[in-house]
């Protein structure tokens, strides 16, 4: 009846986990309680569950990443707690239990927290930047943000009922198989991604089509802002690299279900060819991840710096250089297994290669910074803070794409130096840089500066105090994934790691307390203008927040830069001289089919793991009912009058012509 | 709307050379609909030569079971990609009659798809069930768990384009031939043909190329 579940799975005899489940339902409870309670609940169905808005979309994706950010460092400060104590002894952790942390940090890092963040600002910025209404495919939005949420929540499930993978966060085979994982762990692991690998590449296939069918009046390619240049190189590599995630995590689950052979031991199975494949979904991932965070680099520096991108289309260069090149060098992920010097030199120095484009960018910010007017708010810190990160960490990169030292120097501490350095300085830089420079569009008013700067610096340091140990500890031999060690030469940088994670939870602190300092003092700290940066791209061009139809007219773009232009043509002339009448504006009706059909897909998905078969074809049958319901629609979208459209506008408009007529008495 | 080459806004443009073509704007529903579709067939391509790469990595590892060769059944193979290449003719009837808005001939063209869609699907369970029947299951060895896995998600994906042709049909049958229909079954159609597509190369590289060894 119910499949492999019984009383064992819940882990009764360890007390962390239950206290941490307990403590995390607990909350959720509350939260839900307090929802229902004070009446919000219409609202929150109405509003946001079923909303198929862009900017709504995109809100909840941050939401999703920020919370899981919360989830995935707690396993972050759990191991390095355990690594500072588990010197000679065994440390406060049982070997299992740490194997699981390490999986499970990984895995929600990337796929929960790093990928939710950038889709979510994606999703919020590109329609607003391109000058458009919505994504090309608005329903399909919400399914995909829905179908990630599920993922996220069977990882959490693993928590309290059954166990997480203890194969690291890819996986590997014969490790994976059933034969050395009898467990659910792996279940777990590979189902929250095929789901959540599901709505990512929905997700990728709606910004590549908005980005190439969807751009307003005049917007030609050259005339993108720069994030919507790297928003499509990384949905293109969405859409070709997904799918070989897809298809490597279904062999492994036909291995673990039905006994085939893809990459077991037995029967002929290939183990390198999982090496192959993964990878080759895996190299393009990092670049889907740091190059949505290259491009809020790109616009926050520029603003920030009053001038426009230097070097602009050796940036959009670069950038689809580095969309190509990041296919061609996922073998140097296992330079150590016997490829032979040939096709290792090969890949070596096409990863190399690499470092031109990214170089190319590093030096068209300096020179966009060289002259500029620049100002320190709270997303330019995050830039140049990532500057100065980012090119250690790019550094430690070509010496670990050269063979013969990363002979010495994989699976070592090093190289988890090297891909924190990259990720934390380039992707999580990134993301804080764009949730602070973004904020006040969501929200309709700024965050707290204050609260800000301290949140960078503490982050700043505690990065490096944490970080910049373990590439020393890894020359000093220390492997990746050691639960206890005996060598007294590693323990001082251990100690001084755990200390610098206390720094970065200081940092985590000041973000928290900025956003509720922020929302206390929201009216002081409101955005009349929608401009608060003095922006140059059109997602400054509308009210803060915009409203649901975004343009009341679909901008005209005339150049780069297309708001910037806007500005300088409107201090010579009055600013809506030549506005056409207003007209009716369709938008697309609210739908709660996402909700549903993550509903249904996380049955299914629970279901699948613990091989309570009646309940996958109950959780398949409504996920496909779910989709013909959605189909049988009449009418899917509602129309939002001229008038509304007229006076929703003319106080946008009103509040602008202050903001311009400052700006010309400057 | 037509693309307009105008030199009055390339003044702007500090980059500009010579002669610059203004986009015109947001695509039509109908354009968008069609080239989120066209991605995502990409993206399944991908997925599909991801089991093709797996099936050319194991096609020798057949651990003392059966070699490619000694498996196949031409002619049934042969009968079933007859089906599936008439099949995309008449999805391609039924789609032109969709356009003009001829009911007989959309549901006699969709009728005819399915049936041939299905006898497809039988022919390959059959292959499928004698295979396991014989002992030579998925299970026996690295090939034939590429081999099955290969053959097999292609026809998943024509089970369930059967299943959406259905949906398709019931559509058409309830609301008539309106414009969001009308865009479904254009990718339905995309649908159906890529299917042939793959079915093309996995006819070639799993039964042609097996059946020479």
């Amino acid at each position: 009846m119910l499949g492999k579940l019984d009383w064992s799975a819940i882990p009764f005899d360890q007390p962390i986990p239950l206290v941490a489940g307990a403590v995390v339902l607990v909350a959720i409870l509350a939260v839900l309680a307090w929802v229902v309670v004070k009446g919000h609940l219409p609202y929150l169905w109405s509003e946001w569950i079923t909303s198929v808005d862009h900017k709504r979309i995109g809100v909840m994706y941050v939401l999703l990443a920020s919370v899981m950010l919360l989830r995935g460092g707690s396993d972050a400060i759990m191991m390095r707690i355990q690594q500072a104590v588990a010197y000679q002894s065994q440390g406060y952790l049982p070997p299992e239990h740490y194997n699981q942390i390490f999986s499970a940090h990984g895995t929600i890092m990337i796929f929960f927290v790093a990928m939710p963040f950038v889709i979510g600002l994606m999703n919020l910025i590109v329609p607003l930047q391109l000058g458009v209404r919505d994504v090309a495919f608005p329903t399909l939005n919400s399914v995909g943000f829905w179908l990630t949420a599920t993922g996220a929540l069977l990882v959490n499930i693993s928590l309290v009922v059954g166990e997480f993978a203890r194969t690291g966060w890819l996986a590997f085979p014969p490790l994976s198989e059933l034969s050395y994982s009898p467990g659910v762990g792996v279940d777990y692991y590979a189902w929250s991604l095929q789901i959540s690998g599901v709505g990512t590449l929905v997700a990728g296939i709606n910004l590549v089509t908005t980005v190439l069918k969807l751009r307003t009046k005049g917007m030609n390619y050259l005339r993108m802002p720069m994030f919507c240049w790297t928003t499509l190189a990384s949905n293109l590599l969405i859409v070709a690299a997904f799918p070989i995630l897809t298809a490597t995590l279904a062999m492994l689950l036909l291995d673990r279900y039905l006994g085939f052979h893809f990459f077991t031991n037995e029967a002929g199975g290939n183990v390198m060819m999982f090496m192959n494949l993964i990878w080759a979904w895996g190299h393009p991932e990092v670049y889907i991840l740091v190059l949505p965070a290259f491009g809020i680099f790109s616009e926050v520096v520029s603003t920030f710096s009053g001038k426009a991108l230097f070097g602009y289309r050796s940036m959009v260069l670069a950038t689809m250089a580095i969309c190509v090149i990041s296919f061609m060098v996922w073998l140097h992920h296992f330079f150590t297994m016997g490829a032979g010097p040939d096709v290792n030199a090969i890949f070596g120095i096409a990863s190399m290669i690499i470092a031109v484009p990214t170089g190319v960018k590093i030096y068209n910010w300096l020179f966009t910074m060289y002259g500029g007017r620049i100002r320190f708010a709270t997303p330019m810190l995050w830039a140049i803070g990532f500057m100065v990160t980012f090119i250690i960490g790019g550094l430690t990169g070509v010496l670990l794409a050269v063979p013969p030292a990363d002979f010495i120097l994989h699976n070592s501490m090093f190289l988890v130096a090297h891909f924190h350095n990259v990720i934390i300085g380039g992707v999580l830089f990134g993301a804080f840089a764009g949730f602070e420079y973004w904020f006040p569009k969501a929200f309709g008013f700024r965050l707290d500066e204050r609260w800000g700067k301290a949140a960078f610096w503490f982050t700043f340091v505690g990065f490096f105090v944490t970080f910049m140990p373990l590439y020393i500890a890894g020359m000093l031999g220390m492997t990746r994934r050691m639960q206890h060690y005996d060598v007294a030469a590693w323990r001082p940088w251990m100690i001084v790691a755990a200390i610098g994670m206390a720094v970065l939870v200081i940092g985590v602190i000041c973000q928290i307390v900025q956003i509720v300092v922020s929302v206390r003092n929201r009216e002081a700290l409101r955005d009349r203008t929608g401009d608060p940066w003095d922006g140059r791209s059109l997602e400054w061009a509308t009210s803060s927040p915009p409203p649901a139809f975004n343009f009341a007219f679909n901008p005209d773009v005339r150049g780069e830069d297309a708001y910037w232009d806007m500005k300088v043509r409107a201090q010579q002339q009055s600013l809506d001289a030549d506005r056409p009448e207003y007209q009716d504006i369709e938008m697309p009706k609210n739908s709660p089919t996402g909700f549903v059909c993550a509903f249904f897909a996380t049955i299914m998905g629970f279901a699948l793991i613990w091989h309570i078969w009646w309940m996958v074809i109950l959780g398949g049958l409504g996920a496909f009912a779910t989709f013909v319901v959605f189909a049988w629609r009449d009418h899917d979208e509602y129309v939002i009058p001229a008038a509304e459209v007229a006076a929703i506008d003319r106080v946008n408009v009103e509040e602008r012509r202050g903001l311009v007529s400052m700006a010309g008495a400057v | 709307m037509a693309m307009t080459a105008t030199a009055g806004h390339a003044h702007a443009d500090p980059h500009h050379i010579g002669l610059v073509i203004e986009h015109p704007g947001p695509a039509s529903k109908r354009t968008v609909t069609a080239y989120g579709f066209w991605i995502f067939l990409l993206s399944d391509i991908v997925m599909f030569s991801c089991f093709f790469a797996a099936y050319a990595v194991l096609v020798g590892q057949t651990a003392g079971g059966p070699k490619a060769a000694e498996i196949f059944e031409p002619r049934y193979v042969a009968i079933e990609t007859v089906c599936l290449l008439l099949s995309s003719f008449t999805c391609g009837m039924a789609s032109i009659a969709a356009d003009v808005r001829n009911r007989f001939w959309f549901y006699l063209g969709m009728t005819v798809t399915c049936v041939l869609g299905l006898i497809f699907l039988v022919l390959e369970f059959r292959e499928f069930a004698n295979l396991v029947a014989r002992g030579y299951g998925p299970t026996r060895s690295a090939f034939l768990t590429a081999f099955f896995s290969l053959v097999g998600c292609h026809g998943l994906h024509v089970s369930a384009g059967v299943l959406w042709l259905l949906t398709m049909m019931a559509q058409v049958y309830a609301k008539g031939f309106r414009a969001d229909i009308l865009r479904r079954m254009l990718c339905f159609a995309l649908f159906w043909h890529a299917l042939d597509i793959i079915w093309v190369a996995v006819f070639s590289v799993v039964y042609l190329l097996g059946s020479a060894v």
